[in-house]
């Protein structure tokens, strides 16, 4: 399942929604706004996409994990819109037969998502200024 | 003469202005490197950030070299933030 929302992310129905008999493990990834980059308070941020190529190159992430591991199932949620410290920014769940399966292909989600996912973010600091983080 | 819109997010935006451009590209068979002239030249704001943007065409990204297609959506995007 693969979605882009401006509503929170639901993380336990997403966990819950890949369970599967025949998967022994379940891993879920969250992104949360985290408040400080080295010296720099971060107050919000604010995500965008090119959603309907987003939504390409998620499918395409969830076909190579599935080419590469037997996955059960897989879901991939990116939030955009303005999120205050702490909220979840995207979830990668997933389901494999085994635990060593199920980490890697959470780890794969999530680290090919930040290379190709065209989604971007902007920094919006406590005194008002902003920076895109290109 | 084929027609393209040209779609721009991100910083790309916020530089040149603008979130959709149509564009007429004088011959048939220009390619990504040419649109990255026309758009330098007509937002020269957008300066050697557009250097860092990668192009995609309909969706997928395309090197310098690929021909743009009458009727494509080009997009330009920034190096991408998601996550």
């Amino acid at each position: 399942m693969i979605a882009l929302t401006h509503d929170p992310i639901d993380y336990l129905g997403l966990t819950e929604s890949v369970r599967r008999p025949g998967s022994g493990a379940v891993v879920t990834f969250l992104g949360t706004v985290r408040d400080l980059t080295g010296d720099e308070r971060t107050e919000a941020l604010e995500y965008e996409a090119y959603p309907e190529m987003a939504e390409l190159k998620l499918a395409e992430i969830e076909r190579e994990c599935r080419e590469r591991w037997p996955v059960g199932e897989i879901a991939m949620v990116h939030r955009l819109g303005r999120l205050s410290v702490s909220e979840v920014s995207v979830a990668v769940a997933v389901s494999c037969p085994h635990r060593a399966q199920a980490f890697e292909v959470c780890r794969h989600a999530i680290d090919r998502l930040k290379e190709i996912v065209p989604i971007w973010k902007k920094d919006i600091r406590p005194d008002g200024a902003t920076e895109w983080v290109h | 003469m084929s027609n393209v819109t040209v779609r721009l997010f991100a910083r790309a935006r916020d530089l040149a202005g603008r979130e959709r451009v149509e564009l007429g590209l004088a011959e048939q068979g220009a390619r990504v490197v040419d649109l990255r002239r026309m758009l330098t030249e007509l937002y020269p704001e957008l300066g050697e950030f557009l250097d860092r943007c990668l192009v995609a065409i309909n969706g997928e990204f395309a090197d310098d070299f690929a021909v743009v297609p009458d009727g494509s959506e080009v997009a330009v995007l920034p190096p991408v933030s998601g996550g």
